[in-house]
Formats: structure tokens, C-alpha cells, sequence
């Protein structure tokens, strides 16, 4: 890759308020989603799901839909019964289940018709015969009945993975402790919930013998592997493309049922089929978060600083593998990147339960971990009579330094982040002085500027972007780096017009096709703006040193003095000398031919060499704190967060607007996890799979956003621009959660804080108890002794005696 | 019974042959072709499918398509004129009001009926008039805004907000 | 996309019409209103009428008459929107105008009717759910999918032999507070009844009248001093039912001292839940101190929901007494 010495100019469209190149189009209703496409001879396809958690299949007839006239084609999992999974560990699923089915809702039979309601009423047709299982519906059911497996793979009973790991030695680390506690935590699963359901349109060319998939997704490129995979097919014949998505969070990652269905439908048709979710059915994709419940034990001395760190997380991973492992290894990857922890173990374990497959939701994996380990330390503080600001500032971690576990800081702003938001809240003239009821909390955190690892193994770049200057001074960007609302076209259209000195707007994007554009891993890990954004400003950094050496040879003008702005190329010393954009692709085109370049981009080698070394991992980190206030009524347990001070190390904003968009965001995500939304289950049933019952914050819900951008010079960054897109959401749990206690003096240990949890704490209190809700046992189980890793030279260095 | 019923949409008459129990949104999205109303339940929870009727938001998930003969229905596609966008269209753009822009069809709606009835809106009415719309990115903070900037850019251009429906 | 099943489309242009359209069709015919409640069911296959009457061409249903002073008439016709933005009942019905206010949102709110409202179909946990979640879950008496209702039992209460879904519509419990009648119009004639008596406490059969029976208009007394207001209790400031509503109206004499107070409580019980002996502990004293701890353990004695709602059981019981006595503070400020 290049040096990127551009740092310090003053840029031209980097960091301005300009609007998102694709507002245009979204806001006259003109972006065309999944489900406004149609073709010709386009059929309808519907899928038959489950009506038991757990149960062998014993038949899926299909003769009575079939009769229905209008019925076109229908299929069960012997049609397509090839096992396939994002994650190369995890091949466990199949497009309709075979011979048994482990949630209600999985998808058992598909079927196509003439229109939606032939399709609708065909599926009422398709008899199925399920001989039922026990389910286990929850962790503790899981792992104290092995028997029957949900799964035939895995360690053993219901286990899925396990992980052990200990850097250092937190014997010794808890014995150096003037002080240990140990708290439990409970995090419940939540959805994301995007507002478009999934879709997908198919189309099977038997001419071309090649299928195009259009899809709202999220990562084309493991879609497309998978697709082929699961059609057996080749993967050249497959073709993915992904038009506007309505929201994804994490959502529309996997490979799911509707596509791999709609695709085979469409090849024994030869008919176009598209199938669209209901909104009960996204509920059943699922892939959100994992339930989780923690153990922290922390060793502390007298001033606060950390000795050693056990945490323990027991997931629950619903019935599939999905994004899993990555999510249970998550759970342990961040504490260290904002605290040092000399010692440290991790312990976790992945359990199936039957229920729909969990997987990444904004944050992946690191929410749950993180917020109870900032209401831990919420509560060590107390304990040791710190403010709690003072007892995160003795343990912050600093730019530039290594974790315990081989992950490699480079720039780290949580310092000043944590500087605004308990600035701008008045944390210190306020916090303890409010009344009864009223309450403020803290919390940090820190997340992945993309992840380090691919999923699959290989030595290929990340993110590969074409760039392509025609005569007219068009310029077009090829890039699968998918729109999800997150920003990603405008953050690649702005660094190439930032290097050509064109407006984000004079950029053509096409992106998300993978026949069209090069490889990118997907909307993922918040890697697009680094790892895409690289690969662009690459592929932007070539194709202007071909048109400044052609200006510079027409113009007789020093390369070196070149500028390109304003939409033209010119002599920086003399103004006036140069060309317009366009004039200067026509030189360039007649002195080198076809102006096309391409950039691409390949995240730093990981530090780390033990099992699980992959996840964590990181080019660059965001780091974000928060500050939250409460209003918390005492007598109904109703809590109203009315503001939030949150503040973002984003290195550098490639548009500020964006960004704050995203934190704002986050913060509404993350204000339904701490207080409403639950992805819960009534015996084996989804508790309410709809907008009414599942309960996602209305305008009203809303506090006041106040955020903060720190800026932080970040080398491995295009224009130093980290992430934003989930790391602000972190804080913001645990800082809500800290801020009802202290309102109240109570403690909520488990979320989402509902007012009924809430008013038990307070119960429990007033009849003398510990006032906390919570859980208060860990599941049986025994992990594994951990794997020993060796902690980085510079943690050894720092623990010899000065 | 099927039956053509007379709809006119954005100014403009349309004859369609629909059952009883066809909706307006799937008039709209699969008779019309104006696939500019999104849908996100149709159970008339998320707001999702607003249309104006009359100059008002309506769900068109659960109005039925032959109950509408002699109303006027408009859609994000009439808001529009001549490449022009519509001046809360235009506020949403520059606020920042919308990322998977799923919702903003209808945000963008009850705003405009909003800003129609009130020019000077309260924040209380702001909220309240997009209540009946979910969104799942913004957090509604962008959105606010923009519906203040529209309101400040209607009065101040003067141009009243009804043209171009 | 969730579709409506097929169902004929009848356009009366009178009452008279509508009604008798209903009783010949019988019970395979429903009214349709505003259609956010009927709609929503149909196509989670909840109710499957074959005919829709349509009520929105009857002019006979739009509109109101009266005032504060001689009793106001709002006609079943009249969307939410219209009810809330009345400036009688704004000012002098004020139960009315808040619960109105916080049903459903604001789309909603100029789609649904008053008439509607009150007919509003009984709400539970294992019933408001599409079909597929239903026949997971085998069903239940209420909606029992392809058996008869004998052969399956409520989810909720499994040996009861009823079914105890919840009356969780905002507009009746302020109504019934505020003392008003309906007027009801059928193919054999019209009688005028208070509003409470048109509750049945079954959530299957939850209102006494007939199929061909409609709502028209709801007449509401003279004000008379009358001061009321109406509490909500859901997870959300928007689109949730009730998980708890509280209407309160008391008269009181100048010195604050209690004239009459009427109490009732929506999302509790499969009928608005009045009451009686709560309310009867106010009268002839003022909202103040003891009595309203008095009337808070009345009301405790009084709720029994079932786990068929949003929040706990133990919770809407725990808070059923503060909501009531936060509502008679309010009145008594
Ligand atoms: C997402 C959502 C949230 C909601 N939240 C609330 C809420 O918070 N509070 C609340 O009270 N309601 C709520 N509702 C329900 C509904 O919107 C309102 O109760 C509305 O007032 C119903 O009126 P309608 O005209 O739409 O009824 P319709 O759906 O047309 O009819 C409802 C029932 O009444 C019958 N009916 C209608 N009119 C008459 C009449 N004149 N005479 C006899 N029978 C009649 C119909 O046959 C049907 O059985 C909600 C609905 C939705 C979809
Ligand atoms: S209360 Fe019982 S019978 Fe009635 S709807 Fe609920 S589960 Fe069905
Ligand atoms: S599609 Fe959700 S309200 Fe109409
Ligand atoms: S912008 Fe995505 S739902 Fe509102």
C-alpha cells in the first residue's frame, strides 16, 4: 500500500457538511429496494416454516399446494439439502430443514406462485408431520439436558464452542489485589430489526446457465460464496447484487433461507421468483444479539489500578452457528483495549438452544461483555470510594501500546473523550448531588475499525476498488462495499473526490455487484471506510498521477507543483495554468490509454499466534465514552433517560453529518437494549414477533444527543477516518444502566432495564435486601483449564521490579 | 367483487380493475408501479406505507383501494417537480435526516401535511407528526431538524408547501 | 406482504341500509369503520368475515351536536382526530380528549373512529398474532384456527372455560367515566343504553348487542362541574394499548370536598372495569392523605388481570393503586 502523506493539508470536501450522495435518490422515493423490483414472468415464493422449537421431521408433503392452481413449483430439504454456513467451522445449516427442525419459524418447505396470493395460500396447503422433541429454551436448560443434541457437532450435549484462554497469570495478578469482586450480569437478546424486510429477487438464465441473485444484504461476497455452494453451482455462475437496503445492524449478513430458496425455485423454474419476508418472518432471521450472562471477578489495588481480570461468558447462541464463534470470542477482546489488565483470562462457551440462530447485531458480541464490565467497575468504584471517571482514568489504556492479548493500539482518544463528556455533563458539580431519582452514569468503550481477519482463510486484499476516468471526466468507482445507510458510498465518494479535487457528487458509484465490482468482505465490523476507503484513495492516488504526468507534459509545468481542485487540475504557483478536469482526462487518455486504476487493501498481519488470535484484532480502534442522565420514578419503576453526552474518537470525520448520524443512531439502539427491547420467548414461541410487541423506542423515548467528535491523527486510516458506525453504542448501555443507580440505589444487573425489573430491585431493598435484580448462579458447567499465552515483551518488561 | 375503480394519485387519473380486498399499497407498489411507498408490517404498526389522502397521512396497508374513488392520494413520487425536489425533501437531504432512507418516504409526507396545516410547528407537534413513523437509524435527532429547517425554509422562500402535490 | 383475505365489499348509503344488510348476512358480515382494528385481524386471519359493510359513506355517522351545557352528541363516524381536536370535549370532557390522544398515534388517530373504538375487538397475548404463531402455539377458544372452540382451551387460563382477553381500547373507560350512553340502531329498532352495559365480561362475546346492531352516536351528559382525566400505562409514548388505563371524573364542592366520583380501569378485565367501591370512598371527603391510600388499596383488592398483556401480572397489580391515586391527585390540583 502507499504512504498516505497527505495529512496535513486543509481538505476540500473532507470533514464538510455536505449531503450523502445517495439522499437524492432516497428522498424522492426513487432508490429502488429488493422489493420494488419486479421482472417479467416474475413468480411469487413463499416459505413454510416450523410450527415446533425442536422436533424430527417426519414428512413434508407438498401434492396438496401443488394442485392449487397457480402453483408453479415447490420444494423441500431434500431438494436442497446442502449444509452451508457463513463461518468455514460451522456448515450447519440448510436452506429448509432435512430431517429435523430446531426453532419455530425455520423454513421447511418453499414454494412459488403466479402472485402473492396463490403463494400465501399454497403454503396453507403444505402438510407436515413433526414427531417432537424436548426444546431447551434458554442456556441453563441447554447445558443441564445434553441429551437429546440440538446438534450432532460441537464438543458435546448442546455445547457449540468453547474458549479458554489466559494471558499472563491472574493467579498472581488477584493475588497483588488489595481488593477482589466479582458481579454477575445478564444482557438479553434483542433484534435489529431494519425497517425494509429481507428480499430477495431470482433469476436463473438457463441460456447463461448463471443465476443473479438480488438481494438486501449486507456482505455479497460470503452471500455469493455460500450461494453457490448450497445450488451447487459453480461461483462464476452465480451473481450477486445488491440494490438500496433498508437497514441491515448485522441483520443481513448470513446466508439465508429466502435466497438459497428463491434461487432454486428460479432454476427449476426458469422463471424469475422473488420472495419478501413479512415482518413476523425477520424476527425469525434473526442472527441479533445473543443472550448472555457474565462473570467478572477484578483485582484491584488500594488506588484503583487493575491487577488481573476473569471474565466469563456463557452464550446463548440460539439454533445454528451463524456468526458464533467470531461472537463469543468478541466477548473478550475489547476490556483490554481500554483498561489495562496485566493478567487476564477469558472463558466462554457457546450453547444451542432451540431457538432462532443468533449472530452479529451492531457492536458484535462486545455489548453484553462490555456493559457488565462498566457497571462493574461502576460498582468497584463504589467500593473503593472513587468517582468512577477516576478509577477508568488510573486504568486507560494510551495510543500505541499493545494489549495484553496481542492486539495493537495505534491511536486512542478516550482520554479526551471522556475529558468532554464529563465537562459538558457537569459530572463532577452534579453527579451525587441530584435528588432522589435523578441520576448520572459513565461508562467507556472501544471497538474495531474493521476486523483484522477475514472469515475465511486467505492472503487476498480485504477490499479491492476499480476506478475508471473517461473523456468526459466521468469517473467511476467499482466497489462491493454495500450501502446499508451507514454511509459507505459517500465516505468512498468523498475520499476519491477529496484526491481528484471533485465534489462528492461528480462521483459514479457502482457497487454490491459481483460481477461488476472487485472484492469487498461486506458491511461488516465497521471495516468500509478504512479498508474500502484505502483501496479507493490507492486506486484515486493513481489515476491522478496519470493525469498530473499528462498535464504536466502539455502544460510544461512541474508534476510537483500540481494541484487538483475545484474540479480542475492546475499549477498550484500559477492558477491559471491547467485544464479542467475533463480536459485533463483527455490528455491523460491520449498519452496512456484507457485511464483505469485500482487500489486495494490488506489489514495488518495480527500480533497474536494462539487459538482465537483472529477475532479482535483491528487496524485502528474507536473509542467512545458517555455520559447519561435519568429521570427514574421510584413508585412504577419507569425510567426516562432525558440525555446523553457521548463522545467519539473517530480519528478524522470524513463528513461530520454522517457521523453524528451514527451516533445518534446508536444511541436509539442502544436505548432499547437498556430499557425495552427483548427478542424473548413464551415457552417455545417468539414473545411477539411485530412492531407492537417487540418494542423498539418510539420519537418519544429519545433523550437529547449531545456528541462530541475527537479528532485523532490515525496513520493506517484513509484521511485518519475510523469508525462510528457501532462503537458509540456500547457506552451508552452501561451508562444508562449506572445512571438509574445512581438515581434509585439500586442495582438493575441485567437488561433491558424494564420498569418491572426496576421496581423489584427497589422491593428488595425496602425489605432490607440487597436492592438488585439479577442473576445470581452461573449455569453448571466447568470450563476447560485455559490455554497459557504469553503476554507481548512490553507487559513482561513492565512487570519486572524498577 | 372486482370493480375499476377511479384512483387519482399525484394529480393524475388512474383506472385500475382491483378485488375488495386489495390495499392502496399494493395498488400503488404492484398496479402502479409507484414503488416509492415502502412497507415494513402491514398491520399499520411501523408507518411505513404513509401516503397523503386528501392531504392527510394515511397507512395505505390498511386502506382499501375501492374506499378511495374521489380522494386524492399522494406519494413521495408527486412531491417532487420537474427534478426539483420539494423543500422538505430538500431540508432532509442537507439535515442529514435519513441513512437507509427506508422511512423517509413517509417521514418526508407527514411532514409536508405537518408543515401544510402548521408553518410554525411547536416541537411537541413536530414529534407528534412523526410518531406515527418508525425509524430504526437516526434516532430521529436528524429528523427533528429537518422538519424545523423545512418549516424555516418554507417561511422564508414563502413558497407554499402544497405545490408539486 | 401480508395480504387480506377475500371478502365482498357492501356500500350502504343510510343506517337503515347498513343494518339491515348486517342482520341478513349474520354473522359472516362485519362493520368496517376506520379498519385499523378489523383489517390488521383479517390478515392475520384472526376474524375472516365474508362481507365487509362498509360504514364510511353514511353521512348519518359523521359530525357532533350539542355542548358542555345541554350534553354533547359525537356520531360514531368521527375519526379520533376529530374527537381530540373538539373543543367541547377538549374543555370540558377532558377524560375524552387525553385517552383519545394516546391511543394508537397520530395516523391513526384520523383513520380510526369513535365507533370503532368502543367496538374495538378484545386484545391478548396469544390472540394478537398471525397465523403461523397461532397454530405453533395450537390456538386458543377465541380464535381456534380449524377446530371448534370447545376443543381447544384459553392459553391463558387453560381450565376457566372462557376466555379472558382484555378490553384495552382507551376511548370507553373514559367514556363509562364520564357517565355517557350509545346509541345503538339494529334492523328491529333503536334503544339508548350507558355505555358500560354495553360490556360483556367475556373476551369472546365482549359486547351485548347484536351482529346487525351499530354504534351511532355516544351521548355524553352535561358537564356540570364534572372534571375527569384520563392515565395511560405502556412501555412506549407511542402506538402501544394500554397495558393499564385509568379514567377518573369527580364533582367536587368548592372546598374540594367530593360530590361524585366514578373510577374505571381499561386492560384489566374483558370489560371496562368500574370501580365502585373505590370511587365510594372519595365521596364526601377531599383527594387527600388517608382516603387516597384507602382508595389505593381498593383498587389492589379490586385488579386481577391475567398474564395475557404487556408487563407482569405482578406488576400491573402492584401499580393499578399508584396510577389511580396519581389520577385523583391530578383532579384534586
Ligand atoms: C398499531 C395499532 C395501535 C393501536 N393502538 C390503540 C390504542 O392505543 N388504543 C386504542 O383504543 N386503540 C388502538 N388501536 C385500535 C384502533 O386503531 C382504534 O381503537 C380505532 O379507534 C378503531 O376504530 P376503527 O374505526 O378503525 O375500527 P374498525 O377496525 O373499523 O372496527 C373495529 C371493530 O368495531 C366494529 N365496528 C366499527 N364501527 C362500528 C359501529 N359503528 N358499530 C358497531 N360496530 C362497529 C367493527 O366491525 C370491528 O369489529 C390500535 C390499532 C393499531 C393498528
Ligand atoms: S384469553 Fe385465552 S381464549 Fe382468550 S384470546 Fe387469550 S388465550 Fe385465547
Ligand atoms: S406497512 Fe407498516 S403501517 Fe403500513
Ligand atoms: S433512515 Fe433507515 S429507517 Fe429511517
Amino acid at each position: 500500500m502507499r504512504v498516505l502523506k497527505e495529512r496535513e493539508r486543509v481538505w476540500n470536501v473532507v470533514g464538510q457538511r455536505l449531503p450523502r450522495v445517495d439522499g437524492w435518490a432516497k428522498v424522492s422515493g426513487r432508490a429502488q429496494y429488493t422489493d420494488d423490483l419486479s421482472l417479467p414472468g416474475m413468480l411469487f415464493g413463499k416459505l413454510v416454516r416450523s410450527t415446533h422449537a425442536h422436533a424430527k421431521l417426519v414428512s413434508v408433503r407438498l401434492e396438496r399446494a401443488l394442485q392449487l392452481p397457480g402453483v408453479v413449483a415447490a420444494i423441500t430439504g431434500r431438494d436442497v439439502p446442502v449444509r452451508y454456513s457463513v463461518f468455514p467451522v460451522g456448515q450447519d445449516e440448510t436452506a429448509l430443514a432435512v430431517d429435523k427442525v430446531r426453532y419455530v419459524g425455520e423454513p421447511v418447505a418453499a414454494l412459488a406462485a403466479v402472485d402473492p396470493y396463490t403463494a400465501e395460500e399454497a403454503a396453507r396447503l403444505v402438510e407436515v408431520e413433526y414427531e417432537p422433541l424436548p426444546a431447551r429454551m434458554d442456556l441453563e436448560e441447554a447445558l443441564r439436558n445434553p441429551e437429546p443434541r440440538i446438534h450432532e457437532y460441537g464438543p458435546f450435549g448442546n455445547v457449540h464452542r468453547l474458549a479458554s484462554l489466559e494471558f499472563g497469570d491472574v493467579e498472581v495478578g488477584f493475588a497483588e489485589a488489595d481488593h477482589v469482586r466479582e458481579d454477575l450480569f445478564f444482557y438479553e437478546g434483542s433484534t435489529h430489526a431494519p425497517l425494509e424486510p429481507h428480499s430477495a429477487l431470482a433469476w436463473w438464465d438457463p441460456g447463461a446457465r448463471k443465476l443473479t441473485l438480488w438481494t438486501s444484504h449486507q456482505g455479497p461476497h460470503y452471500l455469493h460464496r455460500g450461494l453457490a455452494k448450497a445450488l451447487g453451482l459453480e461461483e462464476h455462475q452465480v451473481r450477486v447484487v445488491v440494490p438500496a437496503v433498508g437497514g441491515g445492524f448485522g441483520g443481513k449478513l448470513d446466508i439465508f433461507h429466502h435466497e438459497v430458496c428463491a434461487a432454486k425455485l428460479s432454476m427449476l423454474t426458469g422463471r424469475p421468483v422473488k420472495i419478501t419476508l413479512t415482518r413476523e418472518e425477520v424476527f425469525y432471521a434473526h442472527r441479533g444479539r445473543h443472550p448472555e450472562l457474565l462473570r467478572i471477578r477484578t483485582g484491584v489495588k488500594r488506588d484503583g489500578r487493575i491487577t488481573a481480570m476473569h471474565v466469563e461468558a456463557y452464550l446463548d447462541g440460539g439454533a445454528y452457528c451463524s456468526f458464533g464463534p467470531a461472537t463469543m470470542l468478541y466477548a473478550g477482546t475489547q476490556q483490554p483495549v481500554t483498561y489495562r489488565i496485566p493478567h487476564y483470562r477469558f472463558q466462554a462457551v457457546r450453547v444451542f438452544t432451540n431457538k432462532p440462530p443468533c449472530g452479529p447485531k451492531r457492536g458484535h458480541g462486545t455489548p453484553q461483555a462490555r456493559c457488565a464490565l462498566e457497571v462493574h467497575l461502576d460498582k468497584l468504584s463504589e467500593e473503593l470510594g472513587l468517582d468512577p471517571v477516576e478509577l477508568r482514568l488510573r486504568n486507560l489504556t494510551g495510543p500505541n501500546e499493545l494489549t495484553v492479548n496481542w492486539l495493537e493500539i495505534t491511536s486512542n482518544g478516550l482520554r479526551a473523550c471522556i475529558e468532554k463528556v464529563v465537562e459538558a455533563s457537569g459530572w463532577h458539580e452534579r453527579r451525587g448531588r441530584l435528588p432522589y431519582g435523578r441520576g448520572l452514569g459513565f461508562a467507556c468503550s472501544a471497538y474495531l475499525t474493521g476486523a483484522g481477519g477475514s472469515i475465511y482463510y486467505s492472503d487476498m486484499p480485504h477490499s479491492e476498488v476499480h476506478l475508471r476516468v473517461d473523456r468526459s471526466g466521468g469517473v467511476t468507482v467499482y466497489t462491493m462495499a454495500t450501502e446499508i445507510g451507514q454511509g459507505s458510498a459517500t465516505a468512498v465518494a468523498t475520499i476519491v473526490a477529496e484526491v481528484l479535487g471533485l465534489q462528492p457528487q461528480d462521483v459514479s458509484l457502482v457497487t454490491s455487484d459481483t460481477d461488476l465490482t472487485p472484492i469487498d468482505l461486506g458491511s461488516y465490523s465497521s471495516r468500509v471506510t478504512l479498508m474500502v476507503g484505502n483501496a479507493a484513495y490507492e486506486a484515486a492516488c493513481r489515476v491522478r498521477d496519470l493525469l498530473f504526468e499528462a498535464v504536466a507534459e502539455r502544460l510544461q509545468v512541474p508534476r510537483s507543483r500540481l494541484v487538483a481542485r475545484s474540479r480542475r487540475i492546475f499549477d498550484e504557483a500559477n492558477p491559471q495554468v491547467g485544464g479542467s478536469f475533463a480536459q485533463a482526462a483527455q490528455w491523460a487518455e491520449a498519452r496512456f490509454g484507457c485511464l483505469a486504476t485500482s487500489g486495494s487493501y490488506r489489514p495488518p498481519q495480527k500480533l497474536g499466534t494462539y487459538k482465537g488470535s483472529g477475532v479482535g484484532p483491528s487496524p485502528a480502534y474507536t473509542f467512545s465514552a458517555c455520559v447519561a442522565e435519568v429521570q427514574a420514578d421510584p413508585e412504577t419503576g419507569e425510567v426516562k433517560v432525558e440525555r446523553v453526552w457521548v463522545a467519539h474518537d473517530i480519528g478524522r470525520a470524513l463528513n461530520p453529518v454522517l457521523v453524528e448520524g451514527q451516533v445518534e443512531g446508536s444511541v436509539h439502539m442502544a436505548l432499547g437494549e437498556a430499557l425495552m427491547e427483548e427478542q424473548a420467548f413464551r415457552k417455545e414461541l417468539h414473545r411477539g414477533p411485530s412492531w407492537l410487541d417487540y418494542k423498539v423506542p418510539t420519537v418519544y423515548e429519545m433523550p437529547e444527543v449531545i456528541t462530541f467528535l475527537v479528532e485523532t491523527e490515525e496513520p493506517r486510516a484513509p484521511f485518519s477516518a475510523k469508525e462510528v458506525g457501532q462503537g458509540p453504542l456500547l457506552c451508552v448501555v452501561p451508562a444508562i444502566l449506572n445512571a438509574i443507580a445512581d438515581a434509585l440505589k439500586v442495582r438493575v444487573d441485567e437488561v433491558p432495564a424494564t420498569p418491572e425489573r426496576v421496581l423489584k430491585a427497589l422491593e428488595e431493598q425496602r425489605k432490607g435486601r440487597t436492592g438488585r435484580v439479577g442473576p445470581t448462579k452461573v449455569p453448571p458447567f466447568s470450563f476447560p483449564p485455559p490455554e497459557r499465552v504469553p503476554r507481548p515483551q512490553s507487559w513482561e518488561e513492565a512487570a519486572q521490579p524498577a | 367483487m372486482e370493480r375499476v375503480v377511479r384512483l387519482r394519485v399525484n394529480g393524475q387519473e388512474h383506472r385500475v380493475l382491483v378485488p375488495p380486498h386489495r390495499t392502496l399499497l399494493e395498488v400503488l407498489r404492484e398496479d402502479l408501479g409507484l414503488v416509492g411507498t415502502k412497507h415494513g408490517c402491514e398491520l399499520g404498526e411501523c408507518g411505513i406505507c404513509t401516503v397523503l389522502v386528501d392531504g392527510e397521512p394515511a397507512l395505505s396497508c390498511l386502506l382499501l383501494a375501492q374506499e378511495l374513488e374521489g380522494h386524492e392520494v399522494t406519494t413521495v413520487e408527486g412531491l417532487a417537480t420537474d427534478g426539483q425536489l420539494h423543500p422538505v425533501q430538500q431540508a432532509f437531504v442537507d439535515s442529514g435526516a435519513l441513512q437507509c432512507g427506508y422511512c423517509t418516504p413517509a417521514m418526508v409526507l407527514v411532514t409536508k401535511a405537518l408543515l401544510d396545516r402548521v408553518p410554525e410547528p411547536s416541537g411537541e407537534q413536530v414529534r407528534e407528526a412523526v410518531a406515527g413513523v418508525f425509524c430504526r437509524c437516526t434516532g430521529y435527532v436528524k429528523i427533528l431538524e429537518a422538519v424545523q429547517a423545512a418549516a424555516r425554509r418554507l417561511r422564508e422562500t414563502g413558497r407554499p408547501s402544497g405545490c408539486g402535490s | 406482504m401480508l395480504r387480506l383475505p377475500a371478502f365482498q365489499l357492501l356500500r350502504p348509503a343510510t343506517v337503515a341500509e347498513a343494518t339491515r344488510m348486517l342482520a341478513e348476512l349474520g354473522p359472516e358480515a362485519a362493520p368496517l369503520a376506520g379498519g385499523t382494528d378489523l383489517l390488521p385481524k383479517m390478515k392475520r386471519r384472526q376474524l375472516q368475515p365474508r362481507y365487509l359493510v362498509s360504514l364510511r359513506g353514511l353521512r348519518e355517522l359523521r359530525g357532533w351536536s350539542g355542548s358542555p351545557e345541554q350534553g354533547l352528541v359525537l356520531r360514531a363516524g368521527c375519526t379520533l382526530a376529530e374527537v381530540a381536536a373538539q373543543p367541547a370535549v377538549r374543555s370540558a370532557y377532558r377524560a375524552l380528549a387525553q385517552a383519545v390522544a394516546v391511543c394508537s398515534n397520530p395516523i391513526l388517530h384520523r383513520m380510526g373512529t369513535l365507533g370503532g373504538n368502543l367496538c374495538l375487538d378484545t386484545r391478548c397475548n396469544y390472540y394478537d398474532q398471525t397465523e403461523h404463531w397461532r397454530e405453533a402455539v395450537g390456538w386458543c377458544m377465541k380464535a381456534p384456527g380449524p377446530h371448534s372452540p370447545q376443543e381447544v382451551p384459553c392459553r391463558v387460563a387453560p381450565g376457566g372455560g372462557r376466555c379472558w382477553a382484555v378490553s384495552a381500547g382507551d376511548g370507553a373507560p373514559a367514556l363509562i367515566a364520564l357517565g355517557a350512553k350509545v346509541r345503538l340502531v339494529g334492523a328491529r329498532g333503536e334503544r339508548v343504553l350507558p355505555l358500560e352495559d354495553l360490556y360483556r365480561d367475556d373476551g369472546i362475546r365482549y359486547l351485548d348487542k347484536s351482529p346487525d346492531e351499530l354504534v351511532v352516536e355516544v351521548l355524553l351528559p352535561p358537564a356540570d362541574g364534572l372534571r375527569s382525566t384520563y392515565r395511560k400505562v405502556r412501555r412506549r409514548g407511542s402506538l402501544d394499548f394500554a397495558a393499564l388505563g385509568v379514567a377518573a371524573a369527580v364533582r367536587q364542592d368548592p372546598d374540594g370536598t367530593v360530590a361524585s366520583c366514578r373510577l374505571v380501569l381499561g386492560g384489566v378485565a374483558s370489560r371496562p372495569l368500574v370501580l365502585e367501591e373505590a370511587a365510594s370512598l372519595v365521596v364526601g371527603r377531599r383527594l387527600e392523605g388517608e382516603v387516597l391510600e384507602q382508595v389505593s388499596q381498593a383498587v389492589h383488592r379490586a385488579v386481577h388481570p391475567m398474564d395475557n398483556t404487556d408487563f407482569t401480572v405482578l406488576y400491573r397489580r402492584r401499580t393499578a393503586p399508584v396510577h389511580v391515586r396519581r389520577a385523583l391527585e391530578a383532579l384534586a390540583s
